[in-house]
């Protein structure tokens, strides 16, 4: 194309291999995963893991590839402020994805406490069901015995949740700094408040991994462990994943940061980043809340 | 001549005919039903679709004329508005009235539904693959209900009769003129219990207890389906609920409390005595094609993957204790559901007998109802 | 709306348009128009595939008893025929759509970001792939319908069932990608002058809808997890035994499930409302009705689920309030309907075959939301629940409502795609063909329905034996006439016909056609100006 190095135009870039590699691994990984589920519940051994291992490899190599290609445009100042804009814009709309992902969950948390539980426990519409199924189930929540009779012990919030709680705040707190000293081009400052940024996510993850194995081996609050588990260990495990990634996002801006890139004006991977892990961080505290608290 | 035309007549007469028999022969619209409450689901049915049909002419006919008058081959320039805020304004208010009209006769027909108050019997009604269970609260009758229609007419191999699929062993008794509450469950999946001319469709949930009720006025025979898609049975488990008048029901209650009570007490002799090979067979071989076929198939081979084999392999030609546990208590968390309370123990006896030396199994085992009977009190 | 010109020197434009050959221009393009192509092929053979489930559907329904397939092999076809027409046909046609014309309509030169369209579309089918492999695993594949209610799909459902949640995740992924990518084109990409109330309504609908699908795909990725972990992982979101309820399933899947069929119904309106203008040679008549008509239903989307569940015993009070905002619907779907009558209406119309489906459409859709409102009065839904009613409805919205506007939009943008005409007559046939056979499938449906024949019944009462061949043969005719539509499309993507010119419809108005057809691989590299 003649007009490739005007930046003023949109950048519509040539064609790529990367999407596609980026289909197969998805596909090796919902077929790998779907499969390795099967075998895993059967106590089988099969070919899933591979299959699954081979797409995580795939997705790996993808996204550094993919990544590369975007930095190598960005810093060869193919991008205008439009496509910065478009890319703000993608990402603003994922991370709302996202939040109706988690709100999913919640709903299940709700519905749970508020309709379920009591159901089971003769409240409504539903006073045959308490009285003929299940005559000795107590609605109460957390829900420590299941109607079938699973008994687990609930999590406090007192002591690490809130202190998890108080690290993953002061990481957002941070990260803002951060940012503020890119705004400025401090960039001393930067690596500094990134840096602790990302500490305190892998201290987070750190204590959440904890949390999990008191919850296990001292709680017996385990993933089958009735309504309670379940809402707990998914809610929880899915914000460990996205700080899992926010922190592995984090620490791939650090080294871009090492390597001199982001100023004030061209910075838009740093800012998702940091959008991301606001939200996650966001997230964090509607948890705390609602699955540890109330 | 003559005979000519009296045939042409009788020909277009016939032509004229036909459609109306025919419309009469299929039943085209919804059932009018036999309570109060299906009559006003079927008013509110005929109310609302002739205003969907007025809406629907009125809005076709309007595209028709303009088709028909606005169109350029005759010649027409067309015109260049584009707005009207009055019109626009209009029919934006007049179809939330007509929604409205619609409305209210609703809620108040539901409200009446929901009101299970006061009722003098009550039927608990448990759906699982693929049969219905029925128990009467206050009577000490209870049985379950299984498709009557046999497998060489599903598979062709004999004509259809009548009723072909809407057929049962043992219907649901009620009495008319009295207010009879339901109480609708289910054991494994979703299934829904629905007698359309009661005007009662209700999902039969896992672990929760729906309540519908109702008051039939004539006695007579009623037939439904099971509404909710259950797995591949859910074509073959139908309902049929006869209404008796009260003076008969009472009859026909205390005569199955009695039969019940008998069945029991048959129960307890066997206990005590060794069936024959024959009888087991002979018995187990009905049991099986009415509770087991359905999953295991007839010939035993069940369905790869989903409905274990029985022919041959596994515990039919293994550990008998084993194969009593599986069938006296179900395999949790699996289709495989507990029969302890819905067979008895002679037939419990009978079909794994049948199991263990059908389709070529030939154990040569033969299991007796003492063997049940001490198997489920060890557990205890 | 306003009337849209663009400046002419887009036109310079043709002597840089070199585009790549072979395979790798498929399987590596950025571009928006080879992306959309890409789409429409796959949907189109989606629909194939999926039509051709159905056909075992009716072939088995043909007569009562069990003759040609299983049980459970029907409940197989009944659900991967919903899933592959959902998700396979219907909404990949409407991106092929969007990517193809949003950039030609608001003047930009791509989507806004290429190589995620690209991924976005290359996952679909990677995603069908699994999801047809998962019935050759032993215990065959889903067979829950494609509404999966737990704990069929949980407990009680086949090992593939794993397969079938990771399918439905990256394909849920494939949907979002899309959105995003058509919500930001749309904001951040329109030339100069195009401002919100000047885009067409396609672009319009399709705006509405992306955010739709952003807003609940997610919704849907949450609950196939759920039934993941409760089959595989020991939970009990759906178990009462562990204090769930398997209507909670119902309550997450139908809040997914409803906005799910008005993504499939908004983008059509688009499409419609930017053909009956074109051939009835006048304006639309109440854009910005439209628009807030549009998004009213979506807004209204989010607080009507639950009519999917009348019978499941919820509390009388919440079946009262889902039922008052469903019929609330009625009202600004109707507000479209009267808008288009009154397009029409003094028009000087010309019945080319965009212009018959699109007729069709506005009559059929009609005749699927009325009865859409007859199934919204709750007591009289407990009659209509589960049965062929239901069935006769949804494909009256889906069949002749989607399917007949994504037929239009194909014959409407056609020549814009191929550079030629395409041959009239096997089009008219094409049409008529379709849609009278389409009513004898799909609206005897209604009687059976009425007469209590329940819906996913691969067997039933001899009553319904003749209607059912009726619409067994319906099927048939509707199904290979749609071989007609094949052969006018093969015709013009082997260039077979006419040249087309720049804008082939006298009444036709958008940026669309002010750049030569076939339009040119790149378009508007510098935006046009739109006063
Ligand atoms: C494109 C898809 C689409 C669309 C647009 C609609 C539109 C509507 N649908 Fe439909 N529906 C489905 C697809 C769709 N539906 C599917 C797939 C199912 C089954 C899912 C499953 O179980 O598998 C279903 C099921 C379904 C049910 C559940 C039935 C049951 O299972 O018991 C209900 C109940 O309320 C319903 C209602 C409606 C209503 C009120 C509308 C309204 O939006 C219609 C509004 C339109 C009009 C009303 C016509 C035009 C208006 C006028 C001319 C104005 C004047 C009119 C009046 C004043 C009445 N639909
Ligand atoms: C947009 C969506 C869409 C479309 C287009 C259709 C199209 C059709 N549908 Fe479908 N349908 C659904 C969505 C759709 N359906 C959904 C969501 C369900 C509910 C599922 C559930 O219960 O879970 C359903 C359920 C459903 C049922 C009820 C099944 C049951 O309850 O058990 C039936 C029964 O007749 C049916 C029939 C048809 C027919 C005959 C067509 C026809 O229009 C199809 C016409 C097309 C063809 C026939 C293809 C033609 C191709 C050839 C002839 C050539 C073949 C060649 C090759 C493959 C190379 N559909
Ligand atoms: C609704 C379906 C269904 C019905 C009806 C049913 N079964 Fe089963 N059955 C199953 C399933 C599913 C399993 C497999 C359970 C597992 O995963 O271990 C099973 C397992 C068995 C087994 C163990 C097989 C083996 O070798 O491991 C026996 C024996 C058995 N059933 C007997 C019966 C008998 C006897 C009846 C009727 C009285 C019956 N079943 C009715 C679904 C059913
Ligand atoms: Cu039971 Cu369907
Ligand atoms: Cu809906």
């Amino acid at each position: 194309m003649s007009t490739e190095h005007n930046p003023t135009k949109y950048y519509v870039p040539d064609q790529s291999i990367w999407p596609i590699i980026g289909a197969i691994a998805l596909g090796l990984i919902a077929f790998g995963a779907g499969h390795y589920t099967i075998e895993y519940s059967k106590e089988e051994a099969g070919f899933g893991h591979y299959v699954l291992g081979a797409g995580l490899l795939v997705l790996v190599i993808m996204l550094v590839g993919w990544f590369g290609d975007q930095i190598r445009e960005s810093r060869a100042g193919l991008y205008n402020t439009q496509l910065g804009q478009s890319y703000r814009q993608g990402m603003l709309w994922f991370i709302f994805s996202e939040v109706m992902f988690f709100l999913a969950f919640f709903g299940a948390l709700f519905y749970a406490r508020m309709i379920a539980v009591p159901w089971l426990g003769g409240a409504g519409n539903n006073e045959m069901t308490g009285e003929i199924i299940w005559p000795t189930f107590e609605a109460i929540w957390p829900l420590t015995t299941t109607p079938d009779g699973t008994t687990t012990e609930a999590m406090g919030w007192f002591g690490l949740p809130l202190l998890n709680t108080i690290i993953l705040v002061i990481s957002s707190v941070t990260l803002h700094f951060a940012h503020h000293a890119l705004e400025v081009g401090k960039r001393g400052t930067l690596k500094t408040w990134l840096f602790i940024t990302i500490a305190l996510g892998l201290v987070f993850l750190f204590f959440q991994g904890y949390e999990y194995y008191h919850a296990y081996h001292d709680l017996g609050l385990t993933l089958q462990s009735g309504i309670y588990g379940n809402t707990f260990f998914l809610l929880t495990g899915f914000h460990g994943l996205h700080v899992t990634l926010g922190a592995i996002l984090l620490i791939v801006m650090f080294g871009r940061v090492l390597a001199g890139h982001f100023d004030k004006d061209n910075q838009f991977a740093f800012m998702a980043a940091a959008w991301y892990w606001h939200f996650v961080d966001v997230v964090w505290i509607c948890l705390f809340v609602f699955v540890y608290i109330l | 001549m003559k005979t000519r035309r009296t045939s042409l007549l009788a020909g277009l007469l016939a032509l004229v005919a036909t459609p109306v028999a025919w419309a009469n022969d299929l039943q085209l619209n919804m059932t009018q039903g036999s309570t109060d409450m299906s009559q006003h689901v079927y008013g509110l049915h005929m109310l609302v679709f002739y205003i969907c049909v007025v809406i629907g002419v009125l809005v076709f006919g309007t595209m028709f004329v303009s088709i028909f008058r606005h169109r350029k081959s005759r010649g027409v320039t067309p015109a260049k508005f584009h707005d009207n805020v009055k019109v626009e304004i209009a029919w934006t208010v007049i179809p939330f009235l007509i929604l409205v009209a619609m409305a209210v006769p609703a809620t108040i027909t539901l409200f009446e539904m929901d009101d299970t108050d006061d009722s003098d019997l009550t039927v608990v009604v448990t759906g699982s693959q693929w049969r219905w269970h029925y128990s009467y609260l206050d009577h000490d009758v209870e049985f379950q209900s299984i498709l009557a229609t046999q497998n060489e007419q599903i598979y062709g191999r004999l004509p259809k009769t009548e009723n072909y699929l809407s057929e049962v062993d043992r219907p649901l008794v009620i009495p008319t003129d009295t207010k009879v509450r339901f109480l609708i469950t289910s054991e494994d999946v979703i299934h829904s219990w629905w007698v359309p001319e009661f005007a009662i469709k209700k999902d039969a949930n896992p672990g929760y207890i729906n309540e519908v009720w109702t008051r039939v006025n004539e006695p007579g025979i009623y037939r439904g389906v099971c509404a909710e898609l259950c797995g591949q049975g859910h074509a073959f488990m139908p309902i049929v609920v006869i209404a008796k008048e009260p003076a008969e029901f009472q009859e026909w209650i205390n005569a199955e409390e009695e039969r019940l009570a008998a069945e029991r007490a048959e129960e307890e002799r066997l206990l005590s005595m060794n069936m024959s090979m024959d009888q087991l067979m002979e018995t187990g071989r009905n049991i099986y094609l009415a509770q087991c076929a359905a999953c295991h198939q007839p010939n035993g081979q069940g369905i790869p993957g989903v409905f274990p084999r029985l022919a041959g392999e596994g515990v039919s030609v293994g550990d008998r204790t084993q194969h009593i546990d599986i069938v006296v208590n179900g395999v949790s968390g699996t289709a495989m559901q507990s029969f302890q309370n819905s067979l008895s123990m002679s037939e419990i006896a009978a079909v794994i007998t049948y199991e263990r030396n059908a389709w070529g199994n030939d154990t040569g085992d033969a299991v007796q109802p003492a063997d049940i009977h001490n198997f489920i009190q060890g557990n205890q | 709306m306003s009337t849209v010109v663009a400046d002419a020197h887009d036109a310079h434009d043709e002597h840089h348009d070199h585009k790549p050959t072979g395979i790798k221009r498929w399987i590596f393009t950025t571009n928006h128009k080879d992306i959309g192509t890409l789409y429409l092929w796959f949907s189109f053979i989606m629909f194939l595939l999926g039509g051709s489930f159905a056909l075992m559907i009716r072939m088995e329904l043909f007569q009562p008893g069990m003759q040609v397939i299983d049980p459970h092999f029907f409940n197989q076809m009944t659900t991967m025929h919903g899933v592959i027409m959902v998700f396979g046909a219907v909404m990949p046609a409407f991106t092929g759509l969007a990517n193809w014309m949003v950039p030609l309509m608001i003047g930009a030169p791509d989507m806004a970001l290429p190589r995620m369209n690209n991924w976005s579309f290359w996952i679909l089918p990677v995603a069908f792939l699994i999801m047809l492999s998962s019935m050759f695993v032993p215990g065959g594949g889903p067979a829950f319908g494609w509404t999966f209610y737990a704990p069929l799909s949980t407990t009680y459902s086949a090992d593939s069932t794993a397969l079938f949640v990771f399918a439905m995740h990256i394909m849920g992924m494939s949907s979002i990608m899309g959105a995003i990518n058509v919500i930001v084109t749309i904001m951040n990409m329109r030339a100069p002058g195009m401002t919100y109330m000047k885009m067409p309504l396609f672009v319009w609908t399709w705006f509405i809808t992306a955010f739709l699908l952003i807003a609940v795909m997610p919704v849907l990725a949450g609950v196939v997890t759920m039934v993941l972990t409760d089959k595989f992982f020991g939970t009990s979101f759906f178990a009462a035994a562990g204090g769930g309820d398997p209507v909670l399933f119902q309550h997450l899947f139908w809040f997914f499930g409803h906005p799910e069929v008005y993504i499939m119904i908004l983008p059509s309106f688009g499409i419609v409302s930017a053909i009956i203008p074109a051939f009835a040679r006048k304006p639309l008549f109440g854009y910005a009705s439209m628009v807030y008509a549009t998004a009213s239903i979506a807004g209204l989307s989010f607080l009507v689920w639950a009519h999917h569940m009348f019978t499941t015993g919820m509390p009388t009070v919440a079946s009262l309030m889902f039922m008052y905002m469903t019929m609330l619907i009625a009202v600004p779907t109707g507000v479209k309907v009267f808008n288009w009558v009154s397009t029409m209406w003094r028009g000087a119309m010309t019945f080319e075959t965009p212009m018959l489906f699109a007729i069709a459409f506005v009559i059929l859709f009609t005749i699927g939301g009325l009865s859409g409102i007859m199934l919204a009065i709750t007591p009289v839904d407990y009659q209509y629940h589960d049965t062929y009613f239901v069935v006769a409805h949804f494909h009256y919205v889906l069949v002749s409502g989607a399917v007949f506007s994504i037929m239009a939009a194909a014959y409407y943008w056609l020549p814009k795609w191929s550079g030629v005409m395409y041959d009239e007559g096997l089009a008219k046939l094409h049409f008529w063909c379709s849609l009278i056979s389409v009513n004898i499938l799909f609206f005897p449906m209604h009687f059976v329905g009425l007469a209590g024949m329940p819906r996913r019944y691969p067997d039933y009462a001899l009553q319904f034996a003749d209607i059912n061949a009726i619409v067994s043969v319906g099927g048939f005719l509707f199904g290979f006439s749609q071989l007609i539509f094949l052969a006018v499309v093969l015709k013009c993507a082997m260039k077979k016909g006419e040249k087309a010119p720049a804008k082939p419809w006298e009444g036709a108005e958008g940026l669309e056609w002010t750049v030569p057809s076939p339009a040119p691989y790149h378009t508007f590299d510098t935006p046009p100006e739109v006063k």
